[in-house]
């Protein structure tokens, strides 16, 4: 019983299948073994869990984990609720509402390296613009990118300066997709605007929002280019996160080290963003 | 919704709002223009000032000529990795999206599961240079254009996947039983009809492969292979001093991705929030 072949035959998927799984899924089944290995990229010596112990025993790796945490958790919060407004400010037919849309969202399409070292400048703690613009109204004001304690929100800021577009974007195509009869039905019953926004936009452009704080939080745990062009985890290592430590591990030749931390940082995305995706999805709302 | 149905107060805030937007997002632009114009004296003052002489010709033809004209073999190899890896972007990942959508099987949980690991799995970078050596891609171009295929492939299948999903099937059956092989109906019957989301894929993994910094710093080391995000980073030390020449390199990135949205707004739009708004 000889079966018509299908007119959509598997080998469709071969070439797909062929480089995905030798430059991706190769790779990274490949990084559990050398995660516990001395590795020079030709030889490996097995080591057992000794590069997870020195990752959480060294104080400056255990720093670039939590402050990962930190840096996805503040550009993933302030960038889904600066989006979420700039959003409404958008679509309330305001003047050059196109042009405005525009220009927010025209950062997310520039080099990361280029608007790094622009804000560099900005940020200069005596030449920079912004200092100068809070000298004038008497603010005196900080090393942003050279103060231990300030140099990662400032990173975060230039992060969600180029990042808040997209957010508003995905909020705008939300917005847009629900029905003014809710608003109508709402302004009948005398909701003013405020309670039309608690009541009405935010339970409704909830699948926005979950898009969002989603695609941030992964952006934010994997970021990288933006914080290695501007202080390159200094000053010292208080800016570090665990992908700018991976990169110091494998420039210092700790292949087996630098492993480690991509294994570590996979299971952070993994144990935060499944979890976050199961509950999002069984709070579904019902229309 | 209409604008007469805003009181004076809420015009107010929303004029303050759009002015506050169009100087904070605005600025840093208007600034990177004044830098690359200034003379180099003058550009180190980093003030926000219209240019007391403009320098654009010498600043850009030095930056052009720097390192023995490093950003010309920058820009050429930029543009040779994201032609070659949005083409086979678009070939395989409309392949993967047209089998996944037209043939249901147990197969498909698989391509799925590939798929969002493909979106979320940070890439374990040094096994990958393992594996790149062993295939001897390490620092070469080929290397560099199917590791940007394999890290681009989830985004495409998806938004193909549901393009397609959109076709309906009976153009396949009036092909088919025309006698048309499998190959023929997807190159002649489908791949015309995918072109506005091929379009919108074009430009959306053009604009990111062509910005990407962090793959060309571990996969393409070397002078003969730098890419243009490679020569900026590179610049940014060796142009210490002039600053004018720092921002020239930093207009010219900018200006690609300017002329490629003034033109192609729409589908970019399309593409980035595709799947936004339904899961």
């Amino acid at each position: 019983m000889k079966q018509r072949p299908s007119p959509y035959p598997y080998w469709f998927v071969l070439p797909a299948a062929v480089v995905f799984v030798t430059l991706f899924l190769v790779p990274t089944v490949a990084s559990f073994w050398f995660s516990m290995t001395r590795w020079d990229l030709f030889t490996a010596e097995f080591i057992g869990w000794d590069n997870y112990r020195q990752f959480f025993k060294e104080p400056f790796l255990v720093q670039g984990l939590v402050n990962t945490l930190i840096y996805a958790f503040v550009t993933s919060a302030t960038k889904s609720v600066l989006g979420l407004l700039l959003a409404v400010l958008l679509t309330s037919g305001i003047l050059w509402q196109g042009f405005l849309r525009s220009v927010v969202f025209f950062p997310v399409l520039v080099s990361t390296i280029g608007v790094g070292i622009t804000f560099q400048a900005l940020m200069h703690p005596t030449k920079g613009v912004i200092n100068l613009a809070l000298s004038w109204v008497g603010i005196d004001g900080p090393s942003w990118l050279s103060d231990p304690g300030l140099a990662l929100y400032s990173v975060a800021f230039i992060d969600l300066w180029k990042g808040v577009g997209l957010a508003t974007l995905i909020y705008i195509a939300g917005l847009a997709a629900i029905s003014p009869d809710y608003y109508e039905a709402a302004r009948i019953d005398g909701a003013t605007r405020i309670q039309q926004f608690w009541r009405v936009t935010l339970p409704l452009v909830r699948p926005a929002t979950v898009t969002v704080i989603t695609l941030s939080l992964i952006g934010g745990l994997r970021s990288f280019d933006i914080i290695w062009a501007t202080t390159r985890g200094g000053p010292g290592f208080s800016s570090d996160v665990l992908a700018s430590v991976i990169y110091k591990q494998y420039q210092a030749g700790f292949y087996g080290l630098a492993t480690a931390g991509n294994v570590i940082l996979f299971l952070l995305i993994a144990i935060i963003i499944l979890p976050l995706t199961w509950w999002f999805s069984s709070r579904e709302v019902d229309l | 919704m209409t604008r007469n149905s805003l009181s004076v107060r809420q015009r107010n805030t929303g004029l303050i709002a759009t002015a506050a937007a169009a100087v904070i997002f605005i600025t840093p632009f208007l600034y990177i223009f004044f830098m690359a114009m200034k003379t180099k004296k003058e550009a180190a003052l980093f003030l926000f000032s219209w240019p007391r002489e403009w320098h654009f010709w010498s600043n850009l033809t030095e930056v052009i000529m720097a390192r023995n004209y490093m950003l010309l073999l920058a820009y050429m190899n930029s543009t040779l990795i994201t032609v070659g890896a949005v083409t086979l972007l678009i070939l395989f990942g409309a392949m993967v999206g047209y089998i996944l959508q037209r043939r249901p099987s147990g197969w498909n949980r698989l391509i799925y599961a590939g798929v969002l690991v493909g979106l979320m799995v940070p890439p374990a970078v040094v096994p990958t240079i393992w594996v790149l050596q062993g295939l001897h891609l390490f620092k070469t171009l080929q290397g560099m254009v199917l590791i940007q295929v394999a890290y681009g492939l989830a985004f495409s299948v998806l938004l193909y996947r549901s393009f397609i999903a959109t076709i309906p099937r009976d153009l396949d059956e009036a092909a088919i039983i025309d006698g048309a092989k499998p190959l023929q109906i997807f190159v002649k019957v489908i791949l015309p009809l995918l072109r506005p989301v091929t379009v919108t894929l074009i430009v959306v993994q053009s604009i990111a492969i062509f910005n990407d910094f962090t793959n060309p710093l571990y996969y393409l080391p070397g002078k003969e292979n730098v890419t243009v995000q490679l020569t900026l980073f590179n610049f940014q030390s060796q142009f210490q001093s002039q600053f004018n020449l720092l921002f020239m390199n930093i207009l010219l990135v900018t200006i690609p991705p300017l002329i490629v949205f003034v033109f192609f707004n729409r589908q970019i739009v399309a593409g980035m929030t595709a799947g936004a708004v339904k899961g």
